[in-house]
């Protein structure tokens, strides 16, 4: 199967694909098993009263979510967002552009829950809830990777991603969950990780690493994991503890932390940035995953909560830790004036690990050997969740300045892909949002194609070999469908993998 | 004076339900937490530049513009007309009539073309474009062809067969202090009016929604400043009582 999968051609002019309706009805990830939903204690596949318990849940959240009920409401079909979705580029599915995913939803919405819904169905395009709606849903809400870009141009601000966590959690609550996510949210739950790594075989990588670092440098750079009284707790995304490109940039983080001499230390307890509770939508298994982060962070008593390169988990611990597990700023309640009065207010709490490099960087603390960097023709990819749901820095759009930066300090040649793909209107890599897994893959080689075009003009123009970026996710699925854009997979790396080409670890 | 005082309950019931239909969505979206930060980045870090944000987007369409010119056009010509064409009304509803209310009267005649202009754009974008024909359901084209219906029946008793609209303008500040007026037996203004009244009944159900929605979109209406200040929704914080 995997090996009939093909890229589609680039396209001649940028423009939408012509709508083929059914292209993608069969792409379907794996369903979870009853062992795997229970786990979160959601029911199994099957059960006899999965109508009511959609419903009900749909009820709920419409009371708990104003943006579901005002984006389910305000929508006019404008089509201002139909061909603005990766998946749609590269599929022409038209279930695939966000306003007819939206409408799958939309469409039982106005059936139970509005007036005209109720009387006049065909005329307002409302339909009952059936077993097939409940497949279409599956299929099509795991297409979406909820990277938002529809969001930046719908003129309600309308974020399809709200809505397609929210068919996710009704599909959970149906009993209809997917395998990919739930199984790794249970791995969360009881090993503290993505990947399942115990405790046990952190150790030996991080042990592996100070030795590889030692042979290359001839320096005792340090992975310590667990260590009490560490003035910053490190939360990484477990990818960086073994796959490539992701631990070039572990590397990176570590030598960081050396030059400037900042004691640190992960945790074997939670050792995850990744948060795939906001994949399914589901705020108590979002809260519950980050839970770990506060007792770890309470537990070894550190003063500062740094991320590493890892996208979606930057927009969690960004936008929603504050709110989920009190790792912020301005708390006025007993919860979470405990972790705060605890974390140094002189840093942002939490600080992406890219703030924490480029401040450093500035104040000239930890320098650079550009020339090492000499090799690599780099070009930057805004990473979807890090681009439109979260920021860095104090100023505006530092999400985009800060990373650039520090590629800058660290590199002699930078050029940007062309405008339209970058910034906040960057194309997500094609693996986001819970799907970068290989029952998907044919989903994930086509919505690539849209960023594979914008790489192919920097390729082309200027030669670029060398593809940063901040997260995990771009990085495994860029590593993955890059060669069937006819790419060498090595093209992409991390920020963090120039710095640790790059920075200047003396003798300290 | 039968057909006047139809008009009349008509009004009555359709300027009721409008009222109460609005409000009480405007209510319940008020109501509604939001209990995450979902503004889509990068967003403004001040009240103030939400403040701004806002304006931008709900007068001059600045999402719309980034997403499509053409759809932006037609919108921005329908919308714009549409809301001089409005103000151009006033002079029905008070006594004596506003000068500024009579300083936009002629803008406000042009701005009805307009109007139907941009609606007839927005309408073809439904037919010629297979994305958009794809989205479209009975109710979208209607909704359009009401709106049509609404500005060209205006335009025709502008331009056309002219209606006494001292007399409509009689009927209508007479419905205001609850007294009965006659209103001319016209077929035209029969048709105006009725459309007008459709359209009132119709609003707090529909995607009409969208004129007070985006002003609970919390995508857009969000500050950004989650590190600085905890955001925390009522149901989210009785989770943190088991803690």
């Amino acid at each position: 199967m995997a090996t009939d999968i093909k890229a589609p051609p680039y396209r001649v002019f940028n423009i939408a694909p012509a709508i083929q309706p059914g292209a993608m009805e069969n792409i379907k990830s794996f369903v979870a098993n009853e062992k795997i939903q229970t786990n979160l204690g959601f029911p199994a596949f099957e059960i006899p009263d999965w109508k009511e318990k959609a419903l009900g849940k749909m009820g709920e959240l419409l009371g708990k979510y104003r943006s579901l009920k005002v984006y389910l409401d305000a929508c006019v079909h404008c089509g201002a967002c139909s061909d603005k979705c990766h998946y749609f580029i590269g599929t022409a599915d038209p279930k695939n552009m966000p306003v007819a995913r939206q409408d799958l939803l939309r469409s039982v919405y106005r059936r139970y829950f509005t007036l005209p819904g109720k009387l006049f169905p065909k005329l307002v395009g409302a339909r009952d809830l059936t077993r097939e709606v409940m497949d279409e849903w599956y299929t099509y809400f795991h297409q979406c990777s909820e990277c938002r870009r529809c969001s930046v141009f719908c003129p309600y601000g309308i974020d399809t991603a709200e809505i397609t966590m929210a068919a996710r959690e009704i599909l959970d609550s149906a009993g209809y969950g997917q395998k990919y996510a739930n199984e790794i949210i249970g791995k969360v739950h009881s090993i503290g990780n993505n990947l399942g790594l115990p405790k046990a075989a952190l150790i030996d990588t991080l042990e592996g690493l100070e030795e590889d670092v030692k042979d290359a440098t001839g320096l005792d750079v340090r992975y310590p994991l667990d260590v009490k009284g560490a003035e910053v707790l490190l939360i990484t995304p477990s990818a960086d503890f073994f796959a490539e490109p992701h631990i070039d940039s572990l590397i990176g983080y570590g030598k960081v932390f050396h030059a400037a001499g900042i004691s640190w230390t992960l945790s074997s307890m939670s050792s995850e940035a990744g948060n795939f509770g906001m994949f399914i939508g589901n705020y108590e298994q979002m809260r519950k995953i980050a839970l770990r982060v506060r007792e770890a962070a309470l537990d070894l008593g550190v003063k500062r909560i740094v991320v590493g390169e890892c996208g979606h988990a930057w927009r969690v611990a960004y936008s929603f830790w504050n709110t989920l597990i009190g790792v912020g700023d301005g708390a006025n309640d007993p919860y979470a004036i405990q972790l705060q009065n605890q974390l140094d207010h002189r840093y942002k709490q939490p600080m992406h690990i890219c703030e924490l490099t480029w401040d450093l960087a500035e104040r000239k603390i930890i320098t650079f050997d550009k020339e090492a960097n000499d090799k690599h023709i780099i070009t930057f990819h805004d990473s979807c969740n890090v681009a439109r749901g979260s920021s860095m820095g104090d100023m505006f759009g530092g999400q985009f300045e800060i990373p650039r930066n520090i590629v800058k300090a660290v590199a002699n040649h930078f050029y940007e892909m062309p405008e339209g793909t970058t910034h906040e209107q960057t194309f997500c890599c094609g693996g986001g949002g819970g799907l970068l897994t290989d029952d998907l893959l044919e989903l994930r080689v086509k919505g690539s194609l849209p960023r594979m075009e914008a790489l192919q003009q920097v390729v082309d123009a200027h030669g670029v070999n060398f593809m940063a970026s901040i997260c995990a996710i771009c990085k495994a699925q860029f590593t993955k469908v890059l060669p069937y854009y006819g790419f060498d997979r090595r093209l992409i790396g991390g920020v963090h993998q120039l710095v640790s080409n790059a920075i200047k670890l003396g003798d300290k | 004076m039968t057909m006047t005082i139809m008009f009349a309950v008509l009004f009555y019931f359709a300027a009721g339900l409008f009222a109460v239909g609005v409000s009480y969505r405007i209510y319940t979206y008020a109501r509604t937490p939001a209990p995450l930060k979902i503004p889509t980045t990068p967003a403004p870090r001040t009240r103030t530049g939400v403040v701004l944000l806002m304006a931008r987007e709900v007068l001059l369409f600045q999402s719309l513009f980034k997403a499509n010119l053409w759809t932006w056009l037609f919108s921005a010509l329908f919308h714009g007309g549409l809301a001089l064409v409005l103000l151009r009304h006033l002079r029905y509803f008070i006594d004596p009539v506003w000068s500024w209310v009579i300083f936009i009267q002629p803008f406000g005649m042009y701005a009805g073309f307009m109007m139907v202009a941009g609606l007839m754009g927005l309408w073809a974008r439904r037919f010629f474009v297979d994305r958009i024909r794809y989205i479209s359901t009975p109710s979208d084209h209607l909704m359009l062809a009401l709106l049509i219906a609404i500005g060209a029946s205006g335009l025709i008793m502008k331009f056309v067969t002219h209606t006494d609209v001292v007399a409509v303008k009689n009927f209508f500040m007479g419905l205001m202090s609850f007294t009965i007026n006659v209103l001319p037996a016209d077929l035209m203004i029969y048709t105006h009016l009725s459309l007008v009244a459709l359209l009132m009944i119709i609003f707090p159900f529909s995607k009409l929604l969208h004129a007070p929605g985006i002003f609970f979109s919390p995508s857009r209406n969000q500050v950004e400043n989650p590190r600085d200040k905890r955001h925390l929704s009522a149901w989210a914080a009785k989770l943190e009582s088991g803690k």
